[in-house]
């Protein structure tokens, strides 16, 4: 019984991944976390500091962090990089004015040495509103043509109608365990 | 299975013994770095945390590079599920707070726990987040915080409630928010969530008076469950009856309320009760009776905590109302048998205030067995009880005098020693009958005491003392033996004591010189300083320059005296520095010399200048009430001319203390001015007052010099206006009555804002009591150490005599406080203390009068046969006119 347990270990990795989730303030950040380990919406309010939440997708067991984005605590995500297997970095859409910052903070934070390894999931987010950059406009915005050496892939997504998500993990799994 | 094994062997090395005891600061915080790894070891990180919080529980200071560091390391905690570590972190969270640096990284964490379904989690959570919690970050947590306040788990509603007082203290207004939550908290069935409900509702009430009334109004009728809450209650009450009597009010329903108390169920209660109940100022025998009759019960309790509570509090009721607790003497004989010797002491020590005359032998010998075994702190109790006894009894000074020179030659801390000391000095100013055994035994100590403080306060005492014994010159050998034997502290004490046996007893004077030649050849300055100094003043015989050079001291005051000198060093002038330009510091009258030394309560004994001096010497110079009025006028250009402050006066009220603006007035005198101070409070919170000034209509030959008024004075904000007087060119008609009106432009305001809803606004005045001045006013209080030398070399050329009759005056007590309050003056050689069954006093004052004048009165009272007091007045000083002002001041 023991082996063939220690066989099924094996096969799915016994280490909990390490993902963070990333973005400005508002992007929708603690309400994919959510959306992920509970399946609901939940009400939220702007994160001071973090969320810390196990994830299981499939069989597979993420430790995932939701940072808060205000401006005042994104100085601190660095605290945070060391060990991290994927990023999960989301933008809102539909906020044109602050797509420039959002890829200031992208790029950045691409530069961490602790993060080299990372791979990273750009989300798209807030996909069901109106006036929402698509995902090409997203994808210019962000200067993700420029990116070199690193696992990435956009997806647009609806954190409220939980629309994109499951592909977004579907990769990351697969990107993840395909890395070893 | 290899990490349980580690740690198993881990705990049998640190088996015996403290497993923390070699902790060190670095190798733990890089231990810290552990927290960082994934997955978390939770059993590991338990240990580093613990010996982080074990750190500093040691007193351990970390930096806030370390702190911050390991606080981050810490944060990564937050993903495990094990719950020991979680609550570690939450301790570790609350002791690095104050030290790391942008802590609140942890809100959304604790806010989550706090709100979350892990009930484990929750209490400690809200206690983490109010220690991180900052006034900006309050609001967002707010609404939690209000929700956790009415919680049903009666854990996470106590720790709310708990944390809403801590934050209160900086963040009152948000706090004051959660009133109706703390309401609905006190109606709860835990006690200690209704307790802390209470605490709460109390704290956000506390300011408001009317609130509180109601408050208390409302649970006196209905009964707390809590214990606790109860005795809160009890205390509320309590500062409520202090406050409602000192305003006039009824406080009848109060003391049924505490009374009733006395039947409640808890002990604790009862015991609260009765404590509130003695303490209370307004108690008379009425009221203290149930209360003592508990604490009597109490005294034979099996519970030795309630035991000690009992006689704690009789032996302090003992103090104020011997009467009463006189009831309690057997029980508190049992109680001296007591295994516990802290209530053993209390016991005998109450007895001995309570107790007749004639068991204090029999209780001395019962104390002396037991003395040796308890700690300083309750010797220092038997030693006060003593002390009291003294002054109760004083044919019985050479029982207690012999007991106290025992515990001296005992071992005992400086504390403990100097008590002995206090209280043999205080015997012998009290009793002249107990003056030479008492200096024969400080002698002895001295002559083998090792605390330095100690043996100078003796030596100035003896040197005060002893020359006006029988026979001055046996204490002479055991001053000089400190000059050959003592460190140079002592031996200058010593030095100065010797010169005051050489100022007083002329037949001992060359025998002094010669001493003091002697002490010349010491090697520390300060020593030979004093030597050649008291050397040559006394080698010239004069009487006068004896008493004013030796005997008096100095008596300016310190601050200001450092003040001026300072000044003129940094502009030099041409004339000598005037030692007579540095006002007088104002003679302290030190209640807290004697303690406890009042047997019979309200009997004001106001302390001799010259006991206040040594105790003095012992703390560090503060600046005085005069030196901060000196301060605040000097800074005012308009009264630069007015040359150095003379005196202030105590603040008089203006007002009564209940109305819309409450006014006190400090007179200050001058040379040639005075200037009242009006300390201005409004106390209407929808009124803000601007140019607020006083008018004044000054007496005949005062002219008003100059008015500066407050610009703008705010509800409950402390304002200040002056208005400057030049005296009248004759000292004699120095006194007078001055109306005065507060004047002022009202503007309306929003009460929690306090801006002004317009900029309109009306005059509008009120009418103040008069400022009287008195011949005080113009007075100095300077002590004289030898008034007859004084009064002989003043002469009588500005003498004024003259006879009073004061029917209205009962006793000579009586009007010896009132002359002395009258003049302003200093009673010198303690005759303010009438010796009783007297039917003659003389009183002797001394002071200095504006201008520098010396004022030396004289006043013979008698008891005369038809009632009230007959008193022979004489005046002396440098000046005629100023000894006719103070011979009609009295009329």
């Amino acid at each position: 019984m023991g082996g063939l347990l220690s066989y099924f270990r094996s096969l799915i990795g016994s280490r909990e991944m390490r993902i963070l989730i990333l973005g400005l303030d508002g992007a929708g950040k603690t309400t994919i976390l959510y959306r992920l380990q509970v399946g609901e919406v939940v009400t939220t309010i702007p994160t001071i500091g973090f969320n810390v939440e196990q994830v299981t997708y499939k069989n597979l067991k993420f430790q995932v962090w939701d940072l808060g984005g205000q401006t005042s605590i994104r100085p601190y995500w660095r605290c945070y990089y060391s060990n991290t297997d994927a990023i999960i970095y989301v933008v809102d859409s539909v906020d044109k004015d602050r797509i420039g910052i959002s890829k200031q903070e992208l790029v950045s934070m691409l530069e961490e040495e602790e993060l080299k390894g990372a791979i990273l999931a750009v989300l798209a987010n807030k996909q069901d509103m109106d006036g929402a950059m698509s995902v090409a406009e997203v994808h210019q915005a962000l200067g993700l043509d420029l990116l070199r050496n690193r696992t990435f892939q956009i997806f647009k997504t609806s954190a409220i109608k939980g629309e994109g998500l499951d592909q977004a993990m579907d990769w990351l799994s697969n990107a993840l365990q395909s890395r070893k | 299975m290899m990490g349980m094994k580690r740690d198993k062997k881990d705990e049998e090395d640190a088996s015996g013994g403290n497993p923390f005891h070699n902790v060190e600061k670095t190798a733990v915080l890089q231990e810290a770095r552990i927290f960082n790894e994934t997955p978390v070891k939770a059993r590991r990180c338990t240990h580093v945390l613990t010996k982080i919080l074990y750190l500093i529980n040691q007193g351990e200071v970390l930096g806030t590079t370390e702190a911050t560091e390991a606080f981050f390391a810490m944060t990564k905690l937050f993903q495990s599920k094990d719950v020991v570590l979680r609550r570690m972190v939450y301790l570790g969270i609350k002791e690095l707070a104050t030290i790391a640096e942008d802590v609140i990284i942890v809100t959304s964490s604790l806010t989550k726990d706090m709100t979350g379904k892990e009930d484990t989690y929750r209490a400690p959570a809200i206690r983490a987040l109010t220690a991180i919690t900052d006034n900006t970050m309050l609001q967002a947590i707010e609404r939690y915080m209000k929700q956790a306040i009415v919680d049903k788990s009666p854990a996470v509603s106590s720790a709310a409630l708990v944390s809403s007082l801590h934050l209160f203290k900086t963040a009152p207004e948000v706090i004051k928010r959660w009133v109706n939550e703390a309401q609905e908290a006190l109606n709860s069935d835990n006690v200690m969530v209704q307790y802390h409900g209470l605490g709460l509702l109390y704290q956000i009430r506390k300011t408001d008076r009317l609130g509180v009334t109601k408050l208390v109004a409302k649970l006196t009728k209905m009964p707390l469950k809590s214990p606790y809450a109860a005795c809160h209650l009890i205390r509320m009450v309590c500062k409520l009856i202090e406050e409602e009597e000192s305003a006039g009010g009824e406080v009848t329903a109060l003391m049924d309320y505490l009374e009733s108390c006395l039947r409640h169920k808890s002990e604790m209660v009862i015991y609260e009760a009765a404590h509130a109940i003695v303490n209370l100022r307004r108690t008379g025998p009425r009221e203290l009776a149930p209360a003592i009759s508990v604490l009597q019960l109490f005294c034979s309790s099996p519970k030795p905590a309630l035991r000690f509570a009992a006689v704690r509090t009789l032996s302090n009721v003992a103090m104020t109302h011997p009467a009463a607790v006189t009831a309690c003497n057997l029980d508190l004989e049992n109680l001296i048998t007591d295994s516990n010797r802290s209530i053993a002491t209390l016991a005998i020590t109450t007895l001995l205030k309570t107790g007749g005359e004639a068991s204090v032998d029999r209780l001395m010998k019962q104390i002396a067995s037991f003395v040796s075994e308890i700690s300083d702190e309750f010797k220092v109790v038997v030693v006060e009880a003593i002390r009291s006894l003294g002054l109760k009894y004083p044919r019985k000074h050479s029982t207690l005098m012999s007991f106290l020179s025992g515990m001296l030659r005992d071992e005992g801390g400086l504390e403990y020693k100097a008590s002995i000391a206090d209280t043999i000095i205080a015997i012998v100013e009290d009793n002249p009958d107990a003056k030479e055994a008492g200096l024969t035994h400080l002698c002895e100590f001295i002559e083998d005491c090792e605390h330095t403080s100690l043996a100078v306060r003796i030596l100035h005492l003896l040197g005060r003392e002893g020359p006006r014994t029988k026979q001055p010159s046996k204490y002479i050998r055991f001053i000089y033996n400190r000059v050959i034997l003592e460190n140079a502290a002592v031996r200058a004490a010593a030095v100065s004591a010797l010169s005051h046996f050489g100022a007083t007893c002329e037949d001992l004077l060359p025998n002094i010189l010669v001493l003091l030649q002697r002490s010349q050849m010491d090697t520390d300055d300060e020593v030979r300083d004093r030597a050649t100094y008291f050397y040559s003043v006394l080698s010239r015989k004069q009487a006068a320059l004896n008493s004013q050079y030796i005997l008096e001291g100095l008596q300016a005051s310190l601050v200001t005296l450092e003040k001026a000198l300072l000044n003129y060093v940094q502009h030099p002038s041409e004339a000598p520095f005037d030692l007579k330009s540095v006002p007088l510091a104002p003679v302290i009258e030190e209640r807290h010399v004697a303690p406890t030394g009042q047997l019979d309560g309200g009997g004001s004994r106001a302390t001799p200048a010259s006991v206040a001096a040594p105790t003095a010497t012992r703390l560090p110079a503060t600046a005085t009430r005069q030196d901060v009025y000196i301060e605040k006028l000097s800074a005012i250009p308009q009264f630069d001319s007015f040359g150095p402050l003379f005196k202030s006066s105590a603040p008089a009220e203006l007002t009564e203390s209940e109305t819309e603006y409450v006014v006190r007035c400090v007179k200050h005198t001058y040379a040639q001015h005075m200037v009242l101070q009006f300390d201005c409070t409004n106390t209407l919170s929808d009124q803000l007052l601007e140019n607020v000034n006083v008018a004044v209509e000054a007496p005949e030959g005062f002219d008003i010099l100059v008015s500066i008024p407050c610009e703008k004075l705010e509800y409950s904000v402390l304002g200040t206006c002056y208005v400057a007087l030049s005296l009248p060119e004759s000292v004699l008609s120095s006194t007078g009555t001055c109306s005065a009106t507060l004047k002022f432009t009202v503007k309306d305001c929003d009460p929690t804002t306090g801006q002004p809803d317009s900029d309109d606004g009306y005059e509008d005045d009120y009418v103040l009591e008069d400022v009287e001045i008195g011949v005080s006013d113009h007075i100095q209080r300077a002590a004289k150490a030898s008034f007859g030398t004084a009064w002989e070399e003043m002469g009588s050329t500005n003498e004024l005599q003259e006879t009073f009759s004061l029917p209205a005056i009962r006793t000579l007590d009586e009007a010896v406080r009132n002359i002395i309050s009258f003049l302003g003056l200093q009673p010198c050689e303690w005759t303010d203390k009438v010796p009783e069954g007297k039917s003659a006093h003389t009183l002797l004052l001394s002071g200095v009068f504006r201008g520098g004048y010396e004022v030396l009165v004289r006043s013979k009272l008698a008891l005369s046969p038809e009632g009230g007091v007959t008193m022979q007045l004489s005046v002396r000083s440098g000046d005629a006119e100023v000894s006719e002002l103070v011979a009609s001041a009295v009329g």
